[in-house]
């Protein structure tokens, strides 16, 4: 049994952000895009986590400090959003909503 | 003194433009009718005032000029508002002047149906062309001789179109103006010649020097003398450019009298034999001059044999009368082709306006088939036509005897034996052509419609008395001109027109002058001659017209059966308009058509401004489609972009 070390938590880090992805590419439902989104950010933020503790840099601490201010400030106004588009269109489908085409 | 008032000449007649044009409908018809001709009666006599002025002078000071105002200055060109009086343009001021000052009286009675307007309108153009012809005789250098040719065109088709309600009257109009827009053409790239090699388009820089200035025969002489001829073959209606001559008998008669016959299709000789310094270095100019002149005068003749409409007839008659002039100054005998343009005046215009008495007699019919018999009902008419018909055909002593065959005799007496004897049958067909026009107009039986019998009536003395006078100058105009063949014998008659010339021309022919005074001088018994051989020709041309449309009608129409050919040829005109349009007008429309509908529409409507707008659309097509509104492709393309640029630093 290894000692848990970087490449554990960087690979977590990449699965995560890929699961991510992969629900913001392929999931219709806005609320759904919404939480991969967050699974991205909280993956950003393991990697920083990850790199400040291993080269000894408290920045990247403070970074996710300031990404985790961030995500909340994202998820208030986000979620203010998706509500207001349901009462617009009784959907949240994010396909539905094309009314920006050129 | 005299020289301070020659601005009036030209400027009584533009006040006449003024007023009729301005005010015309105003001061109704009769004003118009006061103004009009009063007007340029006035500048008449400020021209016999001038006349007489310069004739009590010596010859070699007969020259008054008046600079009015410097029109173009521009580094070394100059061209100046002057007005040069010398013989040579008094003599056309006078023809002007007093031509058009009859002709305008005589407008009075012609054109007393028109209404206000159109009345004021007429008198308007009259005046403006007035106006025109007399800068153009005035001029005392080449570009303001050029405003007065182009000024003259303007009033001709103006004037050619008056009636332009009717299409064929304003088609004629623009012909006239397009087929003298080449000539124009012709004689400004002549102006830009003269210009580039002298300086100056003033006469009194240009003509003096010509002989240093130019090599005699060279080529520089030779095309300036060419460009400047072309120009007068489109205004004088020669070969190959008189095909709007007939055409513009459209226009009302006393204005072919005017403008078509009497003045302004002779501006062409009088600015060749006004440039005859230049000509004189250009001897090969000079014989095309003289052919184009020959071949003109015989070829417009046969023409006038055949044609039906009384205006017409005199159209190529006049035509046929302008190649004569131009052989006389193609020969250089200059004084005898203006002295024949004087004569010619006379009783061309008279020739018009009795053609006009008639055609008012019988309300608007021209064809010669349906006149006839009309002596008794015109007797005014009747005399004075024959008296002009008689000039024309060259019977002595009448006006056209003397001019006609002072040319012949010049010609010959140049060596140009062929010219002669074209000349010579032409003269021939001339009496043969306009005593048909005589008999079958006013003798033998009357063949139009009843109605039209019952309102013969002579015509008012507005008109009548333009052409008494006019008659009687037909009879006495070639006394001005007795050669001195005959004048011995009469006991030293001096030739009045070309000693009254001599100092305008009289480094052209400096044997003429002496010759014109009437010396002693051997006469040449061929002089005599030949004059015998024109008179029997005239006589025998009258003859064979009594006979053919008199005694024996019948016999014309069945000479026509027996030549069909040329008797076709003929009465097409040759089919000369049928082959300009074949070979100018039809390329032309092709052409305009191919410019049109490929160049234009095709290649720069369709290919260049249509084309970029294809393109323009396409593309905006193409990368809107990228702007598809859908969050998950821009995800998806975002996505995509990340990782071409993390695949790139990476593994690139």
């Amino acid at each position: 049994m290894s000692e848990v070390g970087v490449g554990h938590y960087l690979t977590l880090s990449a699965i995560l952000f890929t699961i991510g992805a992969i629900g913001v590419l392929t999931r219709k439902n806005a609320i759904i895009v919404f939480m991969a989104i967050e699974i991205m950010l909280n993956a950003a933020n393991l990697a920083f986590v990850t790199f400040a503790m291993s080269i000894g840099d408290l920045g990247g601490l403070v970074m996710v400090l300031f990404v985790i201010a961030v995500a909340a400030a994202e998820a208030a106004v986000g979620l203010a959003i998706i509500v207001a588009m349901y009462r617009h269109r009784e959907t949240v489908n994010v396909e539905a909503f094309t009314a920006m085409r050129g | 003194m005299a020289a301070n008032w020659i601005w009036l000449v030209p400027a009584l007649p533009l006040a006449g433009v003024l007023v009729n044009g301005l005010l015309g409908r105003r001061i109704g018809k009769g004003g118009v009718s006061v103004i009009g001709p009063g007007m340029v009666g006035a500048a008449f006599a400020v021209s016999l005032w001038l006349f007489l002025d310069l004739a009590a002078r010596a010859p070699e000071a007969r020259t008054l000029s008046q600079n009015v105002y410097t029109w173009i200055s521009a580094g070394d060109f100059r061209a100046s508002v002057a007005f040069l009086v010398d013989p040579l343009s008094a003599t056309l001021m006078l023809v002007v002047t007093g031509v058009g000052f009859l002709i305008h009286v005589y407008s009075v009675g012609y054109m007393h149906d028109e209404d206000r307007r159109g009345f004021a309108r007429y008198f308007t153009y009259l005046n403006l062309f007035t106006f025109a012809m007399l800068v153009l005789v005035m001029a005392d250098n080449f570009l303001l001789l050029f405003v007065g040719w182009e000024g003259v065109g303007l009033c001709s088709y103006l004037l050619i179109g008056f009636w332009f309600k009717d299409r064929a009257n304003a088609t004629a109009g623009k012909k006239a103006f397009i087929v003298n827009r080449i000539g124009d053409f012709g004689f400004l790239l002549g102006i830009f010649l003269m210009f580039g090699a002298f300086g100056s388009v003033a006469f009194a820089d240009v003509l003096p020097s010509a002989a240093t200035v130019l090599d005699a025969g060279g080529p520089l002489a030779f095309w300036i003398c060419l460009f400047l001829f072309v120009g007068a073959v489109g205004k004088s209606a020669q070969i190959p450019l008189y095909v709007w001559l007939p055409d513009a008998m459209a226009g009302p008669t006393p204005v072919s009298a005017l403008i078509h016959a009497a003045t302004m299709v002779t501006a062409g000789v009088y600015m060749v034999a006004r440039s005859h310094a230049l000509y004189d270095m250009a001897p090969a100019v000079l014989a095309i001059v003289a052919g184009i002149g020959a071949a003109t005068a015989l070829y417009a003749a046969t023409i006038g044999l055949v044609q039906t409409d009384i205006k017409k007839v005199l159209a190529y008659s006049t035509i046929s009368q302008l190649g004569y002039m131009f052989l006389g100054v193609g020969v250089a005998a200059y004084a005898a082709g203006i002295f024949h343009l004087v004569t010619h005046a006379f009783f061309k215009a008279l020739l018009f306006l009795g053609a006009g008495s008639v055609i008012h007699a019988l309300h608007g019919e021209q064809d010669m088939r349906r006149m006839g018999g009309l002596k008794r009902a015109l007797p005014v008419t009747y005399w004075t036509m024959l008296a002009a018909t008689l000039a024309i055909a060259g019977i002595p002593p009448l006006a056209g005897f003397f001019s006609k065959d002072e040319i012949l005799w010049r010609t010959w007496d140049a060596g140009h034996p062929v010219l002669w004897a074209i000349g010579l049958a032409t003269a021939g067909l001339t009496a043969l052509y306009m005593f048909r026009l005589f008999f079958l107009t006013f003798h033998g039986s009357f063949r139009g419609t009843g109605e039209q019998r019952q309102h013969l009536h002579e015509s008012p003395p507005s008109m009548t008395i333009p052409l008494t006078v006019l008659g009687a100058l037909s009879v006495v105009g070639g006394w001005i001109g007795i050669p001195p063949a005959i004048g011995q014998t009469l006991g030293g008659v001096p030739n009045a027109i070309e000693s009254w010339l001599a100092p305008v021309f009289a480094d052209a022919h400096a044997e003429g002058a002496a010759h014109a005074a009437g010396e002693a001088h051997a006469i040449p018994p061929m002089e005599y001659a030949l004059m015998a051989a024109s008179i029997a020709v005239a006589l025998l041309g009258i003859l064979a017209a009594r006979y053919l449309w008199l005694t024996r009608p019948e016999l014309p129409v069945r000479i026509g059966l027996q030549f069909r050919v040329a008797a076709t040829v003929l009465s097409n005109k040759y089919y000369v308009d049928e082959l300009y349009d074949a070979i100018v007008v039809r390329p032309y429309n092709a052409l305009s058509h191919f410019a049109w509908r490929v160049i234009d529409e095709g290649l720069i409507d369709g290919l260049v401004v249509g084309g970029t707008g294809a393109v323009v659309r396409w593309q905006s097509r193409v990368s809107s489609a990228w702007q598809s509104g859908a969050i998950p492709t821009y995800v998806t393309v975002f996505f995509g972009g990340v990782v071409a640029i993390l695949v790139y630093y990476l593994f690139g």
